[in-house]
This record gives C-alpha cells, sequence and structure tokens, in this order.
C-alpha cells in the first residue's frame, strides 16, 4: 500500500453526514441491508491529430448513490447533490425502487458475511499524480513524442491520445464498514499510419504499452522506455506494408504478452464471472460455458495452464484495498494445472451459490451506476523454469509470432473467438523470418488453452489491460489488468483477412 | 434536487467569461431501469444527474484555441469558468477552429421550461406486465432475461454569440430474451421507445415464444455462404458502424473506407446496386433527435466549433450512391465541400420495397433468417471488414418456412461490401439495434437479402 493519502478536498466533503442521514433513513424504512458510495472520478483526455491539438477534455463526476434490501429486493438510487437531505431522498426513492420492483423478484436477497472495516484507506501505487502537472507540460511532452513519430520516413499521420483518471471512493454500510480509497491510472497510445494514396491502401501500428495503475512518471521514463518504442515503429510499418500475405491453415503460435492479455481477458476473464455463469449477463455481455457445474472438473486447457484473480497486483488496473461492497482485496486460483477452480464473485452471489467469502469483484464505475460483479486482474502465471522469449521462438521451426492487440471478437459463451494483432512474424528454423499481413486467429477457448505447450518464464511476465472493459445494463466500463508471459500454441487457426473479405 | 436553474448556470457562466468566446451546455438527465434474469429481478436504478460544461475559445495570436471543462452537480461557476479558460489559454491553436454560430437554427425548443424527467414511475404499469410474462414463461418452462430503461436528457446550449438552444431527448429502449431451462435455446426480441406508452410486454413476449418453438427443432449447419435474410436489427446494427467511419476527413487523408485510389473520397461512386436511402433525419416520427449539434471535444467527424450548428436531415446514401460524408465546417471550409454534422438517427429505405419481413421468408427456397448480431470489431479498416457472431437465433428457412434452428456462426462482413450485394430490401420499420443500443437506440431498417453472406466458422454459443 501506498505511502499518499487520499486527497484532502475529497475528504473534507460531508461523508459522515450523507451516510448518517440516508443509512438511518434506510434502517428506519425497513432495509435489511443498505451503503452508501460517495464518488469523485477526475478524468483528462488529451487528443492530438498529427502533433497537434484536437482535444483536452477534464472532466469531474462527482456524486453519491444508495443501495438498499427492502424485503428481499435491490433498490438503487443516484444523485449528484452532496446533502444529508439529498441522502434521505435517495434512501427513499432507493426504497421506491425496491417496491416497484419487488412485482419481479422471486430471488430474496442475501449478502455473504464479510468483517467489519470501519475505518480503511487504501491509495494506489503511484508517484506523480497527473492531475497536479500543468496541461502545457502534459502536452508539451505528448506533441513532441508525436513529433519525433511524425518527422520519420513514412509516416504521414500520427494519432495521440492521452488519458489517466483519479477515482476517489467513499463507501459506507449498515454493518458498521467505512471505506475512504483513491486510484490512478494512465493510458497513453500513439498511432502511427502510412498512406499509399495511388492504391488507395493504408497501414498503421500502435505503440504496446498498456494502460497502468500509474501516474504521469509512466510518461517520464518509469515502467516504459516510450522514445525507444516510438523509435522502432517507423520501419516496423514500413515492413509491414511491403510484408506477404499470410497462407491460410493451422499454424503453430508464439503469442507475446502484448497480445496474450486480450485474449486471456476474453476467453478467461469473463468466462470466469460467476454472474455470466449463473446467467445474469445473459441477455447482453453473455453466459458461460464454464458453468457451475464443471467446477473443479473442466479441463480449461493444457496441465501448464495456472490462472489468478487478483484485487491486489501492484500497479493494477483491478487493483483495490476494498471493493464497492466493502470486501476486502485479495488473491485466488481460477484455474490450477489447467482444471477450472475458481470463479469471480460478489456477496449476493457468494451467498446464492454457498461459496463462503466474496473474493471482492463488485465494482462500479461512476456514482450514477449500482455495483456489478466486475473482472480481478486475471493473470496467466509464468512457469518458473520458463525460456526466455527468444528461446521460446528458437524452438519453433515454422510458426508465426504475435505482437501487439488490434481487433478482438468473442461468442456470448466465450467459445469462439477472432483476434488479429499489431505484428505478426513469419517464425522459419527458430528465427524471425519477417512480417506478415493479414492475419487473424480463431479458436475454441478449450481448444486453444489445451493447444498451449511451452510457458515463458518470469522474465517474459508483462502486465497488460484495458481501461475500458464493458459490461451491464445499463453499461459501465471497468479498468483491469492481465499479467502474462509469452507462450506456445500448437496448430492454431490462422485465417486471410483479405481472402475473408472476399477479396 | 437542485436550487440553480440549468439556464441560470449557463447564463452565469456566459457572464463570467472573459474570453474571446465561450460555450456553455448544461445537461439535466433522469434514469430508471429494471434488469432481470431467470424470471426473477438482478438489478435496478433511479438515476439524476446534472452535467456542466464549459467550452472556452482564446486568441492566442498563432489561432484560436479551446479548453473543455466538465462537471456534474452545481459547480462554482467562476471556478469552472477559470478552469476553462486557462484550458484555452494552454492548449495550442485549434486546427478546427472557425467562427462560432450565431444564427439559431430551426426547431429549437423552450428555453424557459424547466428540464422534462422520467422516474421509476415509468415501470408502474410495466412491471407488473413483466411479472405476468414471467409467469406464463415458467408455465411453459422457460426464462427470460432482459432490460428496460427509460433516459430523459434535456440540454439548454449557449453561447456567447447570443445562441440559446434547447433540447429535450427521451430515450428508452426493452429487451426480452428467452431461454429454455438448459440455456439450449435462445431468442430475442426488443423494441426502442420514446415514453413507453407504445410498448407491449405481451406483444415482446408472444415474439419470443413464437421463437421458442421456431426453435425446438435443431440442425447443424457448416461453416460457408449463405443466402441470409438479415432482420432490421441486425441491418441497423451494421449500418452503425459504416455511418460511425462515414468521417470526411479521414476518407480525403485516404484512410478509411471511403477514401478513392488516387485520392480523394467516394462522394459520388454506386455502393448499392439497389436504390437505398440512407439518411438522418432529427424529425423523422419517434425517432426524434436533436436538429443541432453539441459537441463537447473535438474530433474527424465534430467540432467544438460548431456548437450550435444546424444539423437537419441529410442523406449519405442516395439512390445507392455515396452523397455525404460527416465534415465540420473547417475541414468544409479547407475541402470546398458542404459542412454535414451528424444526427443521432440512422434510417435505411428503398423506396421501392413493399415486402413485409414475413412475405421475404415465404418466398425464400432455403436460407438462414437471423435474429441479432453481436460483438463487432472491426478487423480491416480499409475495406471496412467487421467480424462478430449471431446470437438469440438463427433460423433455417425451407420452402418458404422456418424450419429449424441452426447453430450460431462467426461471421467476416463488410457492410459497404454487403450493401453492393444485397438483392433485396423489404419495408422499413423502426427497430432497436442489439449491439450498439446503449449508443443508439433511434433506427428504421429494412430486412435485406444477402445472396452469400459469409459465415466464417461455428460457434458452439447458444
Amino acid at each position: 500500500m501506498s505511502a499518499r493519502s487520499v486527497d484532502e478536498s475529497f475528504l473534507a466533503l460531508p461523508l459522515s453526514a450523507l451516510t448518517d442521514a440516508a443509512l438511518t433513513r434506510a434502517v428506519d424504512l425497513g432495509c435489511e441491508h443498505a451503503d452508501i458510495r460517495v464518488e469523485r472520478l477526475r478524468t483528462q483526455t488529451i487528443s492530438l491529430r498529427d502533433a497537434r491539438p484536437e482535444a483536452s477534455i477534464d472532466g469531474e463526476d462527482l456524486g453519491l448513490s444508495v443501495r438498499v434490501v427492502h424485503e428481499g429486493t435491490w433498490g438503487f438510487a443516484a444523485g449528484v447533490v452532496l446533502t444529508a437531505a439529498e441522502a434521505v431522498r435517495l434512501a427513499e426513492e432507493a426504497v421506491a425502487v425496491a417496491q416497484v420492483s419487488a412485482a419481479i423478484n422471486t430471488d430474496p436477497v442475501e449478502l455473504a458475511p464479510e468483517p467489519v472495516y470501519p475505518d480503511a484507506v487504501f491509495v494506489s501505487a503511484y508517484d506523480v499524480d497527473p492531475f497536479e502537472v500543468p496541461d502545457p507540460e502534459k502536452t508539451g511532452l505528448l506533441t513532441d513524442l508525436s513529433e519525433q513519430l511524425l518527422a520519420a520516413d513514412g509516416v504521414e499521420h500520427v494519432q495521440t491520445r492521452c488519458m489517466h483518471v483519479k477515482e476517489q471512493k467513499y463507501y459506507a454500510d449498515t454493518a458498521g464498514t467505512r471505506t475512504r480509497q483513491q486510484r490512478i491510472r494512465i493510458q497513453p497510445e500513439f498511432t502511427a499510419l502510412t498512406v499509399d494514396r495511388a492504391t488507395g491502401s493504408f497501414e498503421s501500428m500502435r505503440t504496446l504499452a498498456p494502460p497502468v495503475g500509474r501516474g504521469w512518471e509512466y510518461l517520464t521514463g518509469t515502467g516504459w522506455d516510450w522514445r525507444a518504442e516510438l523509435a522502432e515503429i517507423p520501419e516496423l510499418l514500413r515492413e509491414k506494408t511491403k510484408a506477404p500475405s499470410v497462407e491460410a491453415g493451422r499454424h503453430d503460435l508464439v503469442v507475446d504478452p502484448s497480445n496474450l492479455w486480450l485474449t486471456i481477458h476474453e476467453s478467461i476473464g469473463h468466462a470466469t464471472e460467476l454472474d455470466r455463469a449463473l446467467g445474469y449477463e445473459a441477455a447482453y455481455a453473455g453466459t458461460s460455458f464454464a458453468t457451475v457445474d464443471k467446477l473443479g472438473t473442466l479441463q480449461y486447457g493444457s496441465a501448464l495452464m495456472n490462472v489468478t484473480g487478483d484485487r491486489t497486483a501492484l500497479h493494477g488496473l483491478s487493483t483495490v484495498g476494498w471493493d464497492d461492497e466493502g470486501v476486502a482485496g485479495q488473491q485466488w486460483d481460477i484455474v490450477k494445472d489447467g482444471v477450472l477452480v475458481g470463479y469471480q464473485v460478489d456477496r449476493n452471489m457468494a451467498r446464492l451459490r454457498a461459496l463462503g467469502r466474496s473474493n471482492g469483484c463488485a465494482f462500479a464505475d461512476s456514482p450514477g451506476h449500482v455495483p456489478v460483479q466486475r473482472m480481478a486482474n486475471v493473470s496467466l502465471r509464468p512457469d518458473p523454469d520458463g525460456p526466455s522469449t527468444e528461446a521460446l521462438i528458437a524452438g519453433v521451426e515454422h510458426g508465426i509470432y504475435v505482437v501487439g492487440d488490434k481487433s478482438w471478437s468473442i461468442d456470448m459463451q466465450r467459445y469462439n473467438f477472432q483476434f488479429t494483432g499489431q505484428r505478426f512474424y513469419r517464425i522459419e528454423g527458430g528465427r524471425l523470418a519477417g512480417q506478415l499481413r493479414d492475419v487473424a486467429y480463431q479458436a475454441t477457448t478449450t481448444d486453444f488453452w489445451g493447444s498451449m505447450s511451452v510457458v515463458g518464464g518470469p522474465d517474459t511476465y508483462v502486465l497488460g489491460g484495458a481501461m475500458n472493459c464493458g459490461k451491464a445494463q445499463p453499461g459501465q466500463v471497468a479498468p483491469v489488468s492481465h499479467g502474462c508471459p509469452v507462450a506456445l500454441f500448437e496448430g492454431v487457426n490462422i485465417l486471410n483477412t483479405v481472402q475473408e473479405a472476399g477479396r | 434536487m437542485t436550487r440553480v436553474k440549468p439556464q441560470e448556470l449557463v447564463e452565469q457562466a456566459l457572464a463570467a467569461s472573459t474570453a474571446d468566446d465561450q460555450i456553455a451546455f448544461v445537461v439535466e438527465s433522469s434514469g430508471a431501469n429494471l434488469r432481470w434474469a431467470a424470471n426473477s429481478l438482478t438489478t435496478n436504478g433511479s438515476m439524476r444527474s446534472r452535467q456542466v460544461v464549459v467550452i472556452s475559445f482564446v486568441d492566442g495570436g498563432a489561432g484560436m484555441a479551446a479548453g473543455t471543462v466538465t462537471r456534474t452537480g452545481t459547480p462554482d461557476v467562476a471556478e469552472l469558468v477559470a478552469a476553462s479558460e486557462q484550458a484555452a489559454r494552454d492548449a495550442g491553436p485549434a486546427e478546427d477552429a472557425v467562427p462560432l454560430i450565431g444564427d439559431a437554427p430551426d426547431g429549437n425548443g423552450d428555453w424557459d421550461a424547466p428540464a422534462a424527467e422520467t422516474s421509476i414511475g415509468v415501470f408502474t404499469d410495466f412491471a407488473p406486465d413483466l411479472g405476468q410474462a414471467f409467469g406464463e414463461a415458467r408455465d411453459r418452462d422457460e426464462l427470460l432475461f432482459g432490460f428496460a430503461e427509460h433516459r430523459m436528457a434535456t440540454t439548454y446550449l449557449g453561447s456567447s454569440t447570443g445562441l440559446r438552444l434547447r433540447h429535450d431527448q427521451p430515450t428508452g429502449r426493452v429487451e426480452l430474451n428467452g431461454k429454455s431451462p438448459d440455456f439450449g435455446r435462445s431468442v430475442w426480441a426488443g423494441v426502442g421507445t420514446r415514453d413507453f406508452r407504445d410498448v407491449s410486454v405481451a406483444g415482446l413476449a408472444a415474439d419470443v415464444e413464437r421463437k421458442m418453438g421456431w426453435s425446438r427443432r435443431r440442425v447443424e449447419l457448416p461453416a460457408g455462404r449463405y443466402e441470409t435474410l438479415l432482420p432490421p436489427s441486425a441491418v441497423s446494427d451494421l449500418m452503425i458502424y459504416l455511418y460511425w467511419t462515414m468521417e470526411a476527413r479521414d476518407a480525403d487523408e485516404g484512410r478509411n473506407v471511403f477514401a478513392r485510389p488516387g485520392g480523394g473520397n467516394r462522394v459520388g461512386e454506386r455502393l448499392a446496386a439497389l436504390p437505398l436511402t440512407l439518411c438522418s433525419d432529427p424529425h423523422a416520427p419517434g425517432l426524434e433527435a436533436a436538429p443541432f449539434q453539441v459537441v463537447g471535444a473535438s474530433s474527424g467527424s465534430a467540432s467544438v466549433f460548431d456548437n450550435g450548428m444546424a444539423a437537419p436531415a441529410v442523406n449519405w446514401i442516395e439512390q445507392g450512391t455515396l452523397t455525404n460524408l460527416i465534415r465540420p465546417r473547417a475541414w468544409a471550409l479547407k475541402t470546398t465541400a458542404p459542412a454535414t454534422a451528424a444526427v443521432d438517427n440512422l434510417i435505411l429505405e428503398d423506396p421501392t420495397a413493399t415486402a413485409s419481413q414475413e412475405e421475404m421468408l415465404a418466398a425464400t427456397d432455403r436460407g438462414l433468417l437471423l435474429t441479432t448480431l453481436w460483438y463487432i470489431r472491426e478487423v480491416d479498416p480499409q475495406t471496412l471488414l467487421l467480424t462478430g457472431l449471431t446470437r438469440d437465433g438463427v433460423f433455417l428457412v425451407e420452402g418458404g418456412e422456418v424450419t429449424a434452428a441452426v447453430n450460431n456462426f462467426r461471421f467476416n462482413e463488410s457492410p459497404v461490401d454487403l450493401l453492393g450485394r444485397t438483392v433485396q430490401a423489404g419495408r422499413t420499420e423502426r427497430t432497436l439495434p442489439r449491439e450498439w443500443n446503449d449508443w443508439f437506440t433511434r433506427c428504421a431498417m429494412p430486412p435485406l437479402r444477402v445472396p452469400d453472406f459469409n459465415m466464417s466458422s461455428v460457434s458452439p454459443a447458444s
């Protein structure tokens, strides 16, 4: 835990008064449980187009919400006026929502027990609060880096975007828990484009740096070498435009962590959310093939596969001290030696399935949204004795090395997926033999993970992630990280996207 | 709930401005929702919010710069304006700088009237009807899943050039998903609505029941190219993606599907063999949307300098030919082309079409009837190749009748290419997009017949 503290300006909000007003009123109205969340979400997104300012938006979303369980039914109400009177009104409205909803509720809500944390504080690990850095300094660095890329031969356009977020949350419930948290995250991206006007073709390449739970120091040398990566992109982009089109068929794939994190997210992260397995997301995000009857028996992948859920990972986007139901952050097994052994759950689901304690996966993306079960940092563990990337590639006679994520899609039970990447390299005789174009890989989740025959060592492990994982209705976005090493998958189906387009 | 009226907040912000120009807008919003799974409630909510946005414009000598600051609630106006002006002074000259709009567009609402609101009361009749549908589904040994939401947003936009514009935007949707207890059969029905008065739970439930009946017999089909009837919902999800890609600047710079080899864009090129028109119209009955631009951040397809610009009806494709792309005023001036603003609705129509979806189905010897598409993502921007999956009902049509449910598929298709290969369009009707309805609900689309839809692989998901 960081030695930093939650900003005084947030702590100075009338948190106790709001809590007393809302929870007292909820109890008076007969609620079995009530909680209040006060949240301030600062966001800033700076966009440059060809190294010139396109947009800079500085946003702040400040509000509160009250959630109740009234006669076994959920009720939720949210507003933006931070007064005791409004907190009381929200408690009353949440009860009214529960009363209207009772007409369609047949499963009484019960919450799994959790210890009470009467005075809990968590601040994520970062050095420099990006909201304390002057805008000209931020824009200046982004412009400088963009110009470096734009000045290179063959780079006709550069898109630059940097988003940073400061999330401050206060949570209190009728059991007595009171948590105060502050988290910072950042996502810089640079994309170079080359255009061949004569043929009408164009190609792009984006930086591989993942979004992380760090501060502005991420762009000034801590955790990523931006100048080194930007220096390499123009030549890589030139090579990509001249690369031969891939031959569709079965190929061995060496998947870099910069690509594999997203495959993990889609085919493991979402598939092991218990709300999906129970059908709560059935009409929207979907269900899961990894149903509860298969817990402990489903062969998810090869015996080399070990996956954990983790709300405590350093710099993880989903790392918290306590979730939005007051449950402490934890780490646990999801897949062990290739077998499904765990789910991601919240308190209601934990109780419903007699799982004991929740593992802390409730999250709401704003003060205006109800907490739902969201993803922990779900990560593939490296092989302690696994090879380096070079050594792994050296062991492949013919194959393809996949770097960086691009397009992604998976079906609503998390079987059939199709992914592309930033770069694909042909592997011949254990060496990289130039880039390939028009590549997509398509597989079924258990086939794919079952084909994993080598897992890279700890030195290859990288924490990737996404800032905007979508789920729930109304739609919410959640930040989540996924760590993984490089890995080898045998005999994966490769598509040629030009052929898929019928050209 | 708040003491300061939104109109007063706008006026206070404009009065506090020391910048060369300012746009201020307030969005008052309220919403209510119900969500259910397996014939029972899962989550719900009632929300109110206020978003206050101030955009300051400052001429730093090298050109006009803009700074946007947005806050919820009732912020300190002086602080907000100062932050916005500082952001503008800190920003470099904006490429999209043009003089602000001064003339109010047609269709402007009553500035002085209070914001429109919705509440959980919108479901007072709906919830018991839904409860009854749950009971009937339970009696058939079926499960219902879904979501209902109603939102109301009132926007008040003012400018230092004298604009005072107001718009009320109601948005509602209902999705009903039916499943067998083993989840092996799954079907969907959905509608968009402005006020829920036109929503019939019984009608949606009947649609679900009919499709569940179709699903009793199941056949497995391999990947391949199939004659396919795309219902309006599936068509809307594909056309919305195409619409989101219609940025003139990207096309002119050679970097989207509407770029022409050799330079320039494809405006004037025939894209569809049929006389299809793809248009947006803020006054389309039942699909009404803001008739003016409200922009919080500039991009290639919208500009903060265009706030308040009229967003009239526009044909993007007319008689099968690409006629317009989305073009902010600054890019329009640079390319001597007309400025066009995106509207928050989309309509595809073949004016010669008369057939209903049922009539198209009856005229199908052998083909697939889809229900919805899902997880649509761009594979290749040059061709606008999209991938995604069928969902909640792929039906085999033989001899003009649905004879079985078929496994799901992953598709790889470009909506631009698809327009060129479509051989029949049916009558246009209001529809709810499945995938994009978080962002886009106001659509009217026809069913389309495509002779060779590319089902790239089988999806085992049901």
